[in-house]
């Protein structure tokens, strides 16, 4: 007798576009999250899917700190066209303009957490009810915790120990007037399938993840772009070295790592051996054991 | 690092399995052994908790807090929700759904054990087979896990000893020959010094079985889905309005169960409308067959209505249609099941309501017993429950198939999720 079975990389393709057909079915007006980065990236390559041979009956939403690298926007462009999207932009720098937003002051000031004024003003501006967003259980502890379907009440919260259970494959979206939800349709992918998909894919990524010469200040063992958005002790010092980035994320805050890798195979490789996780570069979630929890209540992606 | 480079990696299977139990039993020393020997633990989450549990003032570095990942659980010291983690050997990836154990729980126990292909039961040598074992067994068991593993842990504090291992495994295949059979495998472990657990054991020359994770990787898995009965939920009509595309109608959704091809007779419930199967599309291209839980579009040869909620099925093997429906439920709300109260019916890809009819009996998930005279269905009770539903569902007994033999229960003020229910 035949025997009928996927390979996990399947079965989690399978999976994701369940949700995805899921969130437009249940769902008047979602949006897709889109940060340029590699999560985001097969997040809307996903959705392609899920829809083909129509467009993603959705927008993507990029959330723009003003702080991008100039390859993350060059790249958003040109996928956005390939894959026949419609992009909203919402402006970090226009909530600041508008007073809704105040830029933290000090050697690690970044925008990371005013993302969320501006997130949550363009869900109410746009009416948006369902957020699509690339965050994986296994980024971070307390993203394991997290539902497919998330629930956020009137004012974007998340209250992580009320969360609705979830149970087999049945999604409930229901809510009241003024709430909305996030969604995170690749809950169940680690960074090694992400990785593997976009090798199996043959999916372009921004230039940023792959090794190149850049100039860099050491700070706190993380290696951060010099860029006029981040200010400079007189201490540091900028020097040139040889990177990749693991993550995409604000120039201010996203750690480079020293890096010789070119090819796709290179960094499957790397990743395989890596001792320290993805976002061990990323000096927004060193703040307290709690981070990414305190943001994800406030309403961070 | 060769056998994590492409072709061995693209090729794997995935296998989610279930763990049940509290601090005490070791079931936080077993995940963090089988994260940290398949190097799934980063020095930077290893070194945090380092720090967490010298602050805290612990001896030993308390692997419990890799997996306790919200303030309040690391405050007190337990596991509230469900907690997913993920590892991968060369052979297979593994997402563990890790649930607290104790009985105020149940539903988080019975939210892990949903979508779990295997449920992992620890049993502490020193006390055998306890209450909470029967009632990790018997949730294991309604929720239709198909294999069980047994693992007998703290070998080392009963000096490995073998006389204990059987007598505990005799007094475990008594309790589960009141169950509906069920794959069950028995190991005996020390989670804290490596027993068995991803090597194996040099202490125990008698046991001649597999360690725990050479059982993990090496379960057949393939027969789990439900290859014979045609099941297709149509979850979203895709309709291009496009000149290239211009008659395409495609039926998109998750196949529940069975192989679809092209030719294939179907009917469409609850209409009853019979179609073949045109085509089944992918954005990769056509395909001969489709399985489950393959995501897919079909078409079909005939312009026939089919909208969100209706069943595709094989017309040789058609679901149940009907609104009467007997539910095994499990509650999940503070606020009590009411018989006579409506509510809200999530069932694969249809929205309905329904009104509770009666309930049975109440079953005490720690002896099986039945109650007949207690029908109070509160938080974290099981029990037996009829429905009548607004609409006919297209539906088949969760232990034939468990998409289209389960729903949810949804609170129609609150929007809560508040029953999770198998249908009998």
């Amino acid at each position: 007798m035949q025997t009928y079975g996927l390979t996990h990389l399947d079965e989690l393709e399978s999976e994701s576009i369940n949700v995805i057909r899921e969130v437009a079915a249940q769902f008047e007006r979602p949006a897709l999250l889109f940060s340029g980065g590699k999560d985001s990236i097969i997040l809307s390559h996903l959705a392609r899917k899920a829809f083909w041979p129509t467009r993603i009956p959705f927008p993507l939403l990029h959330v723009d700190t003003g702080h991008n690298f100039p390859e993350t926007i060059e790249y958003r462009d040109s996928w956005v066209e390939e894959i026949g999207a419609r992009l909203l932009v919402a402006s970090v720098q226009k909530s600041i303009d508008a007073g809704r937003a105040v830029e933290e002051k000090g050697w690690n000031a970044s925008r990371n957490v005013l993302q969320t004024v501006t997130l949550l003003d363009a869900i109410e501006e746009y009416k948006i009810d369902a957020a699509i967003g690339g965050a994986r259980r296994d980024e971070e502890k307390a993203r394991a915790k997290e539902r497919f379907f998330s629930h956020r009440d009137e004012f974007g919260q998340w209250d992580p120990k009320n969360q609705r259970p979830e149970l087999w494959n049945l999604f409930n979206g229901k809510k009241s007037q003024g709430e909305h939800f996030r969604i995170f349709p690749i809950s169940n992918w680690t960074e090694m399938d992400v990785w593997q998909y976009i090798y199996r894919e043959n999916i372009p990524i921004p230039t940023l993840y792959f090794t190149h010469l850049r100039r860099c200040i050491e700070r706190d063992g993380v290696l951060l772009a010099h860029s006029p958005f981040l200010p400079t002790r007189d201490t540091e010092n900028v020097d040139e070295y040889q990177v990749r980035f693991r993550t995409v994320g604000d120039m201010t805050c996203t750690g480079a790592v020293l890096s010789p890798a070119t090819t796709l195979q290179e960094i499957i490789q790397e990743v395989a051996a890596a001792r320290v996780t993805e976002r061990g570069g990323r000096a927004d979630d060193k703040r307290s054991e709690a981070a990414m929890e305190n943001r994800k209540k406030e309403g961070y992606f | 690092m060769s056998e994590f480079t492409n072709s061995g990696y693209l090729n794997m299977e995935l296998l989610r399995f279930t763990t049940a139990g509290s601090v005490d039993d070791g079931k936080s020393t077993l995940i963090g052994r089988l994260l940290y020997d398949s190097k799934s633990i980063f020095t930077d989450q290893y070194e945090a908790i380092e720090k967490s549990s010298v602050l805290r003032g612990e001896d030993y570095v308390n692997l419990a807090l890799l997996t306790d990942g919200l303030r309040a659980e690391r405050e007190q010291g337990i596991t509230i929700d469900v907690a997913y983690r993920y590892f991968a050997t060369p052979k297979r990836k593994f997402i563990i759904a890790d649930t607290p154990g104790h009985i105020e729980y149940t539903r988080n126990m019975v939210t892990g054990a949903s979508t779990a292909n295997l449920a992992v039961i620890l049993i502490d040598a020193r006390k055998g087979v306890v209450e909470q074992t029967s009632r990790h067994a018997i949730i294991a068991s309604i929720l239709e896990i198909p294999h069980i593993v047994v693992c007998v842990n703290k070998m080392d504090l009963v000096e490995y000893s073998e006389e204990v291992f059987l007598s505990i495994r005799k007094d475990f295949e008594a309790l589960a020959s009141h169950l509906p059979s069920v794959d069950l495998h028995f190991i005996p472990i020390s989670a804290l010094n490596g027993d068995n657990v991803v090597t194996d054991s040099a202490n125990m020359d008698w046991y001649t079985g597999p360690a725990l994770l050479t059982l993990l990787e090496t379960m057949y898995i393939a027969s789990d889905q439900n290859h014979q009965d045609q099941r297709f939920p149509v979850q979203y009509v895709v309709r291009p309005q496009s000149t290239e595309f211009h008659d395409y109608r495609g039926y998109a959704g998750r196949i529940a169960g069975g192989v679809f091809k092209p030719g294939d007779k179907v009917v469409i419930l609850p209409s009853g409308r019979q179609s073949t199967i045109k085509s089944i599309e992918t954005f990769d291209g056509q395909l001969n067959e489709a399985f489950a839980p393959m995501s897919v579009s079909l078409t079909l040869e005939d312009q026939v209505d089919a909208s969100r909620g209706d069943m595709i099925a094989g017309i040789h093997d058609q679901p149940t249609v009907g609104q009467d429906i007997e539910l095994t439920i499990c509650w999940m709300d503070v606020k009590k099941l009411a018989v006579g109260g409506k509510y809200g019916v999530k069932h694969t890809t249809r929205d309905a309501r329904c009104v509770v009819r009666e309930v049975q009996y109440k079953l005490n998930i720690s002896t099986l017993e039945k109650n007949v005279d207690d029908t109070e269905i509160g938080m974290n009770d099981v029990g037996r429950i009829k429905i009548r539903t607004t609409t006919p569902l297209a539906y088949d007994s969760y232990s034939r198939n468990r998409s289209t033999g389960s729903l949810i229960l949804i609170d129609e003020a609150t929007h809560i999720t508040v029953g999770a229910a198998m249908i009998v």
